[in-house]
């Protein structure tokens, strides 16, 4: 992790709900494929992509990259910017849940695959539909199952 | 193929069903029954001010918050303008990685949550995610506009 020696950035909070729209669409397809090699490729393209997302935040994404691109420029400027530490936590949620499925996937699990792909597909829909907050949701039982943080 | 898109059908229908539950039930306000109040959800005046927090002569609300929760900004915001312009009430914030002993003894699960506590320092109502101008109203509706007869020693 990284210290955070300053204010943490801000960014604008529609970016995140697009590239969950992105992602989910995506994973869609990999329910789609089903259990295959296919599938565990594109399934291994998402959960990379939420590798910077996790670390930075998702502005440093592909998909975040597309909203500022070819997004941002037609909409108005949002009301206000949001804290990047929600959203990057959501990112990291995103990057386990898939990640799962991957490294299950490469160790000849392809079944795990899709269910992996539907788990981390609702997550990103309620994300980019109704703005579900992840951190809101599993920040806390996530310190419950680390007793050492209690 | 036709069985991968009966499971992304039966996906779409879960995520429709979660997307309404949980937006409606954002912040949500859910009155403790009197029957419910244990020793657990009186006396907050006490630790309130031990903490340095002024709890109000009429309502407090108490936000349990987190870093990464984003609803915890926009609630502070709303519940912090609705104490300055009501009498009596004010807003404490409390980080739950700063006081895990408080989200114990709260039983606090998800963030924001927000605890009503009325003029003894009981809560009398509750509500968990993000809360609109109107909700905030409607959790301070819940407190007993007159002090608390019998109040707990």
């Amino acid at each position: 992790m990284t210290v955070e020696t300053t204010d943490p950035p801000r960014i604008d909070p529609r970016g995140p709900r697009v590239g969950a729209g992105i992602t989910a669409l995506l994973l869609a397809v990999v329910v789609l494929i089903g259990p295959t090699t296919p599938a565990l490729v594109l399934l291994t393209v998402v959960a990379l992509s939420f590798v910077p997302g996790a670390v930075r935040g998702p502005q440093a994404t592909w998909q975040g990259w597309l909203f500022r691109t070819l997004v941002r420029p037609r909409l108005a400027p949002p009301p206000e910017l949001e804290d990047v530490r929600p959203p990057r936590f959501a990112q990291t949620v995103g990057l386990v849940v898939t990640g799962t499925g991957v490294v299950a996937g490469w160790a000849g699990a392809l079944a795990v695959v899709p269910w992996a792909a539907g788990l981390a597909f609702v997550a990103a829909a309620l994300n980019a539909t109704v703005g579900l907050c992840l951190g809101c949701e599993l920040y806390l039982l996530g310190r419950r199952l680390r007793p050492s943080a209690r | 193929m036709t069985a991968q898109w009966t499971v992304l059908a039966a996906l779409l229908v879960v995520t429709a069903v979660l997307a309404l539950t949980w937006r409606s039930a954002q912040g949500r306000v859910r009155t403790t029954a009197p029957g419910a109040v244990d020793a657990a959800a009186t006396g907050w005046t006490d630790e309130l001010v031990a903490q340095g927090m002024t709890p109000g002569a009429r309502a407090t609300f108490l936000q349990l918050s987190a870093e990464v929760c984003s609803a915890c900004r926009s609630t502070a915001r709303t519940l912090g303008a609705l104490a300055a312009e009501e009498p009596g009430v004010t807003h404490v914030e409390v980080d739950v990685d700063h006081r895990p002993d408080l989200v114990e003894r709260a039983r606090v699960h998800r963030t924001p949550t927000v605890l009503v506590l009325d003029a003894a320092g009981t809560e009398v109502a509750r509500a968990s995610g993000g809360m609109t101008p109107a909700r905030a109203r409607d959790a301070l509706a819940t407190v007993p506009s007159a002090p608390v007869a019998g109040r707990t020693a």
